[in-house]
């Protein structure tokens, strides 16, 4: 009986470390002051064994910062060195390239102890608002001067915080009160896990996790490479183009499925940009392994054993393996468009799988709103940073449409217009779906969206844009059609740059229209009663109906009259 | 004769309408099947059936507390009206790009759910209130003519109405109503700066055309319900339970069926609130498990925990994001897929999974014989001995425990290499273990610690089930209610008539402004009693003020309870306070150097709790006689025990039972753990603790 008990536990308690670990992340979303985390989910919480294997992750968080922070844990060990590891310890880093890819990225691992023995570590990480420097943006030409670096190092020893560190921290940034309270909540939130790992301990009577870490690692690898096993084994290259800051950039990536792993290989990418959108090889691997795992082992829990068959090769000092010094605040962009490249290749080894090419990074832009200078400003007229999160669509599926301005490959939220009003002097003017933006095809590109942004009376601005697929939209698959480009410009028809930070006069207000996701497969060979309610809904135009889906105008007058009387198209 | 003493407890439930009558002879109940065609129906049938057991016609009855799923089910297969949004121009998708993200980041083929209207149904004007509250882009009546024009023409039955910031300013929104009412006085309309006056445009939006679009279908239902019921010879008020726990007129309901949304659980809160205070218990956890979903809720001070926002109609396994928001007051409950008929499955890395696809009732859980051929909970139930197979359901159900081992076998054990005992105990050790996470999960997001509570169960398959939780959370105590088969409708019959008003106004406390906090604060007290008052005429309303704080810059807003004084003498420093010792209760700290702010603003007027009678809680005295033994599974021991078996209807004040044992009743089985005891108190309830019962005071032989 006693092999009963035990066989059946291993499943309860790999179940409740995925509990564990959700409960760490779900404190942080709670505690955190980052509108990134608190809002957007930009997030990512583990739990570890003694060698720094990652064997639960929150499915709260992010992709990029997956196979990431499953690295992280690893270089803690080796320069914090294990002799040095006392209980009531917190680590702390936001190097990009042992963390999570920017200096944005605040990384901290607290060592497990129970009984006085190291059983484990938890980590968790979460994208801040400001770290110093330049501030967010890809305007920086090093690392150097995108904000303060802080190197593997204690933040607490045997419970007692590092003031020294603190008080560094708090003369380098803007926020600093902010900054400190993130900390503190990325401490607390491992607390939290570690309290909860101590319990399970002492219910089922463990010392040490060596046998649930084997059980869980040896069923999640003999899962994967069932899956990998699956795959013909065989080689296929991708490749796209996107609009970069000043130059386009071309990722390349050759997929080669072996019998037990597969590797991607970026050699022939584009080398650095002197602008910040380079990307660490340790975000470019989370994306590249975040698309592969989506499309065929979605259903295994990242954890050490699951992520280790997906390999990476990529040249130093290409755009996707930036080296320190490089400008690395805004990889994201770069991080984003890897999906879209693997998946370019792996359509070529197993089809019908992937989608169509989409909007790729996240439409982010952010405000700085000051008093005006050009005239006397109104007394109540102040500074204020404001981020926001927006999304374009994403590419057609093979058997679905493309989701309407909903963020892929980032599992980011956008936030409610409202709360981004009270977060600043800034007005939203529009938010909505921009029809004929989605790729026409068999099945259609997802829609991309319009904003219009200006400031409250009394104040000018800077925006900060870090957008892309201006020059470059996403491109059809099989037949189908691209998805809308990017445009921005003022409202008086100022144009204005997709990337960079970009004065607005006072009164002005910024006309952006987001990308959407390209077509797949012959758009006359889409169904009609789609097409139909496609225009009955406004997602596409007549003209477009006509146009690329070959509805007569009397099909396109039979819909346009049924809306009228409120029939269900 | 018409008393006022003769209440009746109407719950329409998907499967069931249960009715409870309670008479000064005692409480009456029956189940009957829901008739979809015409809900009243079923209720008509169950009245009469309870009135004939308690000797009085329905002329007697003084006061009828209805709760449905109606509204929940309208708006989950999309039943409602033909219904058109009239927006600010720019935002005429907000309901449909909701938060632009995918609530499941692993799937390629995620569907997100469809928006209640299509965009062609949603209307724009232009027009903007800031976020001050200011006017920025008046409102041109001709343009809402305009829009009326083609809403007269397309023949909408019902017009929602959410403009930007209208929480704030809702004058706009006040106007479009106007011109409606003149030109479409037929048309049903709900403006959000009434229906959900709160910040954030995509949950209010939602909530206003949920509300628009069940308000034509509620109302008529209400309607026909009323006069059928005067049919029958009722001559009383009819009032509904609301899904914040308390009860308000059949008029208010028709005018906001979105707060009747989730009224049956939120009926089962207040039945175990209700225990709760008969027990005096300030910290209970109440577990209501049923054949599909499991329940879990809070209750402190005996009263049930509160939100503003829930999700209803997920679509993708329960998961977060996949359903809809609505922002109205709400019991906060965690609802998981766990039931007796949740299904069991091994996945690719040989993990045993359990739900949340159930076997429903048709075919059932394999052991039904109609065919089910996948294990349930139920199954594994069986076969671990929880249930006895000729005695379910008050034996009107046979149930097979070969069929339930074949299933285990055929889609556990060979997989695993474990034997139908071993996938049973398997199954059972992971469906609790779900419903333990979403309870540990649950507490830990309101800084509670569960080994301070005590367990309140009750629907179907809870007694089953809730020893073995309560071994896993640390909980020491665990009650089991009589009635527990039609606990909601109990439960409505225990509500306060009560209404939530909240409005979202941002105050820095740098920028305390007291003038207007007590103005704010006055209003929603005047607006909440209002409504009480409509219910009843004559008792005492008592004012409840909350007000949602953070530090500013933070997302997430914590409730915080203010005592009237507090509320209308409002001061900075007792507000920073009170933020003050509630963040350090739920994070451990408070973060020095950070402003504070206020957001959203509420009052509860209800009316006083009814004195509840305290039960005299007795000691264990005589050992229960036991009917025999049967060989029940021990979960934490991981092995069979001999566990007594005994039938609470034949159990005294005092009786007790040491575990292992099996306490049977006609609609469920008590399984007590090898770790514990029962007592049954005078109440009928049944009170399982820790330990071995005090043989000192037991008596052998009753």
């Amino acid at each position: 009986m006693e092999t009963r008990q035990s066989r059946v536990s291993f499943q309860v308690m790999w179940n409740r470390l995925v509990s564990v670990v959700e409960e760490q992340a779900q404190a942080l979303v709670r505690t955190a002051f980052s509108t990134s985390v608190r809002e957007a989910g930009d997030l990512s919480a583990g739990v570890y064994d003694t060698q720094g294997r990652m064997l639960a992750q929150a499915v709260t968080g992010t992709p990029g910062h997956v196979n990431a922070m499953a690295d992280a844990v690893a270089h803690f060990i080796r320069r914090i060195g294990r002799q040095n590891m006392f209980e009531g310890d917190v680590y702390i880093t936001n190097d990009p390239w042992e963390g999570t890819g920017h200096l944005h990225d605040i990384t901290m691992v607290t060592p497990s102890f129970h009984n006085g023995v190291l059983v484990g570590f938890f980590a968790c990480t979460a994208h801040i608002v400001d770290i110093g420097g330049r501030g967010f943006g890809a305007d920086a030409a090093s690392v150097y001067e995108e904000g303060l670096y802080i190197p593997i190092m204690k933040f607490a020893e045997r419970g007692e915080v590092d003031e020294t560190l603190v008080r560094i921290v708090r003369g380098n940034v803007r926020e600093p009160d902010q900054l400190i309270g993130d900390m503190y909540a990325l401490a607390t939130c491992n607390e939290i896990g570690h309290r909860r790992l101590i319990e399970m301990m002492t219910e089922f009577n463990l010392s040490d996790l060596d046998e649930v870490a084997e059980f869980i690692l040896e069923n999640s690898r003999r899962a994967t490479l069932e899956k990998i096993a699956a795959l013909p084994q065989m080689s296929a290259e991708g490749e796209m183009t996107v609009d970069g800051f000043d130059v386009p950039i071309r990722l390349k990536v050759k997929v080669t499925v072996h019998e037990d792993r597969i590797v991607s290989d970026f050699t022939g990418t584009s080398g650095l940009d002197k602008k910040g959108i380079n990307c660490p090889l340790v975000y470019t691997k989370a994306y590249a392994c975040y698309a592969l795992k989506v499309a065929i082992a979605p259903e295994i829990p990242n954890n050490h054993a699951s992520l280790a068959p997906f390999e990476i090769a990529a040249p130093e000092n290409t755009i996707v393996n930036a080296l320190h010094p490089a400008p690395v605040a805004l990889r994201h962009i770069i991080g984003h468009f890897v999906p879209d490249a693997v998946f370019n290749a792996f359509d070529k080894i197993v089809p019908g799988v992937v989608p169509a090419e989409g909007a790729g990074c996240l439409c982010n832009f952010q405000v700085s709103l000051r008093p005006r200078r050009d005239a006397p400003a109104p007394a109540h007229a102040r500074r204020s940073e404001v981020l926001t999160f927006n999304s374009g669509g994403s590419g057609a599926r093979p058997e679905f449409d493309g989701l309407n301005a909903t963020a892929f490959p980032s599992g980011v939220m956008t936030m409610p217009i409202e709360a981004t009003e009270h977060a600043g002097p800034v007005i939203i003017w529009r938010k909505e779906l921009r029809p004929d933006s989605g790729g026409a095809g068999r099945t259609r590109g997802g829609l991309g969206q319009y904003m219009e942004v200006g400031a409250m009376e009394g104040h000018e601005f800077d925006i900060q844009a870090m957008f892309d697929r201006g020059a470059h939209p996403a491109r059809g698959s099989r037949g189908g059609l691209d998805g809308a480009p990017t445009t921005i410009a003022q409202d008086d028809g100022t144009p204005m740059r997709v990337k960079g930070k970009q004065f607005v006069p006072h009164g002005r207000k910024v006309v952006m229209a987001f990308p959407g996701g390209a077509g797949y497969g012959d758009p006359k060979a889409r169904d009609k009663a789609m097409i139909r309610t496609d225009l009955a809904r406004g997602y596409i135009s007549a003209e477009s109906a006509m146009r690329d889906y070959g509805l007569s105008e009397t099909e396109i007058k039979a819909v346009q009259d049924a809306v009228s009387k409120g029939e269900i198209v | 004769m018409k008393s006022a003493q003769n209440r009746l407890g109407v719950d329409i439930g998907g499967t069931f309408t249960d009715i409870v009558l309670e008479t000064d002879s005692g409480q009456f109940s029956t189940k009957v099947l829901t008739t979809y065609a015409g809900p009243e129906n079923a209720i008509i049938d169950g009245m009469k059936q309870v009135c004939e057991k308690a000797g009085i016609s329905p002329g007697d009855i003084g006061q009828i507390i209805h709760g449905t799923t109606l509204a929940t089910n309208a708006l989950i297969e999309r039943r409602g009206a033909k219904t058109a949004l009239i927006t600010t121009e720019g935002f005429r998708d907000v309901i449909e790009m909701r938060t632009e993200s995918r609530f499941e980041q692993y799937d390629l083929n995620l569907v997100l759910p469809e928006p209640l209207l299509p965009r062609q149904m949603r209307f724009t004007v232009p027009e903007r209130v800031n976020a001050r509250g200011e006017i920025m882009i008046p409102l041109a009546r001709e343009a809402v003519e305009a829009v009326v024009d083609q809403i007269a023409e397309a023949g909408f039955e019902s017009v929602a109405v959410g403009l930007i910031h209208s929480y704030l300013n809702p004058a706009h929104e006040r106007m479009i109503r106007e011109v409606l009412a003149e030109r479409l006085p037929d048309v049903a309309v709900s403006i959000s700066s009434e229906v959900s006056p709160q910040m954030r445009e995509y949950e209010r939006f939602n909530t206003v055309v949920a509300n628009a679009y069940i308000k034509p279908l509620m109302a008529s239902y209400l309607g026909r319900l009323e006069s059928r019921l005067h049919d029958e010879g009722v001559d009383c008020r009819i009032f509904l339970m609301h899904s914040g726990g308390g009860i308000i007129s059949i008029q208010n309901a028709a005018d906001f069926p979105v707060r009747l949304v989730e009224s049956g659980p939120a009926g089962g809160a207040v039945f175990a609130a209700h225990i709760a205070a008969r027990y005096g218990l300030d910290k209970v956890l109440s577990f209501d498990m049923g054949g599909t979903t499991a329940k879990i809720c809070l209750i402190k001070d005996q009263t049930p925990k509160t939100s503003r926002v829930f999700e209803v109609a997920r679509t993708y396994r329960f998961k977060k994001g996949s359903g809809m928001p609505i922002s109205i007051p709400v019991i906060d409950m965690v609802e998981i897929g766990a039931g007796g008929g949740s299904l069991a499955h091994v996945d690719s890395m040989r993990q045993i999974r359990v739900g949340p696809e159930s076997a429903g009732s048709e075919p059932g859980p394999a052991c039904y014989g109609r065919g089910g051929a996948r294990p349930a909970v139920t199954d594994a139930d069986l076969v671990l001995g929880k249930l006895d197979p000729d005695n379910f359901a008050g034996g009107s159900i046979q149930l097979h425990a070969a069929q339930s081992r074949d299933a285990l076998d055929a889609h556990i054990g060979k997989t695993l290499e474990m034997d139908a005992v071993e996938a049973a105990f398997g199954v059972a050790e992971m469906v609790d273990e779900n419903m333990a996470n979403a309870a540990r999960v649950h507490a830990v997001e309101n800084g509670e610690d569960l080994s301070e509570y005590t367990m309140i169960a009750f629907g179907g398959a809870a007694p089953l089930h809730a020893g073995r939780l309560c071994e896993k959370l640390g909980v020491e105590r665990l009650i089991v209610p009589p009635g527990a088969g039609v606990g909601s409708a109990i439960g409505f019959l225990r509500a306060p008539f009560s209404f939530e008003a909240n409005r979202s106004v941002y105050m820095r406390l740098s920028d305390f402004d007291d003038a207007l906090i007590r103005e704010l604060l006055g209003e929603l007290r005047d607006e909440a009693t209002g409504f009480v008052r409509t219910c009843d005429e004559v008792s005492p309303i008592l004012a409840e003020f909350k007000v949602y704080m953070r530090y500013s810059g933070q997302g997430w807003e914590i409730p915080i309870e203010l005592t009237e004084p507090q509320a209308m003498n409002p001061d900075a420093d007792t507000f920073l306070a009170r933020f003050e010792e509630e963040y350090t209760k739920l994070f451990g700290r408070t973060v020095a150097g950070m402003d504070v702010e206020i957001t959203v603003w509420s009052v509860n007027a209800t009316t006083p709790p009814e004195d509840v009678a305290r039960v005299t809680v007795t000691d264990a005295k005589v050992a229960a006689k036991a009917q025999g033994t049967r060989d029940v599974f021990d979960s934490a021991a991981g092995r069979f025990t001999k566990a007594n078996v005994v039938e609470r209807a034949d159990l005294m004040d005092g009786h007790f039972v040491q575990g292992p044992a099996a306490m049977t009743e006609d609609e469920t089985t008590i399984i007590i753990p090898s770790s514990r005891f029962a007592i049954r108190q005078p109440d009928g309830c049944i009170d399982i603790v820790t330990g071995v019962a005090n043989a000192t005071t037991a008596q052998k032989g009753a």
